[in-house]
C-alpha cells in the first residue's frame, strides 16, 4: 500500500474551499487562557470547522527571552486553533485562538503582525490570566476589546467594576458575551471593529 | 462550555516529531531571503506538480489549486507553520505557486478596510 502523502487526499473539502477570486486576508486574534472559549468562538463564527495549526516551542526559544519554566530540550508544539470567514469575494478574514499565558508569548510575533486587533476573551473566576494579556497587548501596541465570555457560575460582575479591576482606560470598549453564540461572537468581532475605526478616524489627518 | 481540545501534547507528535521535520526541510529551519509568508498569505498552485516533487510540495500544489492560507496548510498537513513556510518558499521560487500577501494593518488599518470587514460580519 503506497502511503505517500502526495496520494492521500490532503486538503480542504470542496465546500471548504475559497472562491479563486480571494485576493488577500486579513487576521483577528483571540487571546485568553485556558478553558475560557477561545475555540468556541472562533467555531460558532467560522465558516469552516475549526482547523489547528501548530508550532514547535524549542525554534522559539532561540529567540525569545521570556519561556523561563518551558522545557526547552524536547519539542513541545503548541497548538492554535483557528476559522475563517469569507467576507467578500475577494477579502478572507481568520480568526486565531491563542493562549494567554505568558509561556505561548513566543507565539505572538508572527500572529499578531500585520494582525487588525485582538479579543481578550475573559473568564471572570481567572483574572489574573487577563492581566498579562492586557499588559503585553499595551506593550506591544495591538487595538483590543474585552469580552466578558458568561459562564453559568461564574461570579457576575458589573462591567465597571470589572474595568476598573482589569485597569482599562475608558474608551477600551469591555461587554458580555456567550462565545457559544454566534451572533454574540459576531457582534464581538463587530466592537472590535468599530472600535478600530474610531480609533482611525479620530487620528488627526493632515489638513 | 468546551473549549475544544486543547492540544498541547498531540497524538500526531510523532508524524509531527522534529526528525520528520528535518526531513522535509532538508534540514532548513527559516526559508531562503524571500518576503516572509504569514500565517494568512494565500497561496495558489500556479503549475501541476512535476515528476520527481518530494510528496509534500506536491500535496500543497494539489490543495492550492483555489486559495488556501499558510495556516490551512499547515492544518492539512499536519506540520508547524515553519516548516510549511520553508516549503512554500521553494515552491514560490520556483514558480508553482502564487503568494498573495495579507493585507498590512499598519499602526492603524485602513478605514475601508475596517468597512469592508464590518459590512462582511453584518451578513453573518
Amino acid at each position: 500500500m503506497d502511503c505517500n502523502v502526495s496520494e492521500a487526499l490532503v486538503g480542504p473539502r470542496i465546500e471548504d474551499q475559497l472562491p479563486a477570486s480571494a485576493a488577500a486576508a486579513v487576521k483577528v486574534v483571540i487571546v485568553g487562557g485556558f478553558g475560557v472559549g477561545k475555540t468556541t468562538m472562533v467555531g460558532s463564527v467560522s465558516e469552516i470547522r475549526p482547523l489547528t495549526t501548530e508550532e514547535m516551542m524549542t525554534k522559539a526559544g532561540a529567540d525569545v527571552d521570556d519561556i523561563a519554566g518551558v522545557e526547552r530540550k524536547t519539542a513541545t508544539t503548541v497548538a492554535m486553533d483557528f476559522g475563517r470567514i469569507s467576507l467578500n469575494e475577494q477579502l478572507v478574514l481568520y480568526l486565531f485562538g491563542t493562549p494567554g499565558q505568558e509561556r505561548f508569548w513566543f507565539l505572538w510575533d508572527g500572529l499578531f503582525e500585520g494582525a487588525l486587533g485582538a479579543v481578550v476573551l475573559v473568564d471572570t473566576r481567572r483574572l489574573e490570566v487577563s492581566f498579562d494579556v492586557i499588559g503585553r497587548l499595551e506593550d506591544r501596541g495591538v487595538p483590543f476589546v474585552i469580552a466578558i465570555n458568561a459562564f453559568p457560575d461564574a461570579p457576575v460582575y458589573p462591567i465597571s467594576d470589572l474595568r476598573s479591576a482589569l485597569d482599562l482606560s475608558a474608551t477600551v470598549p469591555i461587554f458580555d458575551c456567550d462565545a457559544r453564540n454566534r451572533s454574540s461572537s459576531r457582534d464581538a468581532l463587530l466592537t472590535l471593529m468599530r472600535y478600530l475605526h474610531s480609533l482611525t478616524t479620530a487620528t488627526p489627518e493632515p489638513q | 462550555m468546551s473549549d475544544g481540545p486543547q492540544h498541547e501534547g498531540r497524538k500526531e507528535w510523532e508524524e509531527g516529531g522534529p526528525e520528520r521535520l528535518y526531513v522535509v526541510t532538508a534540514g532548513r529551519s527559516r526559508p531562503a531571503e524571500q518576503a516572509a509568508l504569514d500565517l494568512v498569505t494565500l497561496i495558489v498552485s500556479r503549475s501541476a506538480p512535476a515528476s520527481g516533487m518530494q510528496p509534500e510540495h506536491v500535496a500543497i500544489i494539489r490543495m492550492c489549486n483555489y486559495p488556501l492560507s499558510v495556516a490551512e496548510i499547515s492544518a492539512y498537513l499536519h506540520l508547524p507553520a515553519s516548516t510549511v513556510t520553508v516549503l512554500l518558499a521553494d515552491l514560490v521560487e520556483g514558480g508553482h505557486v502564487e503568494a498573495r500577501a495579507p493585507i498590512p494593518a499598519a499602526a492603524l488599518p485602513d478605514v475601508e478596510l475596517l468597512e469592508a470587514v464590518m459590512h462582511g460580519l453584518q451578513r453573518l
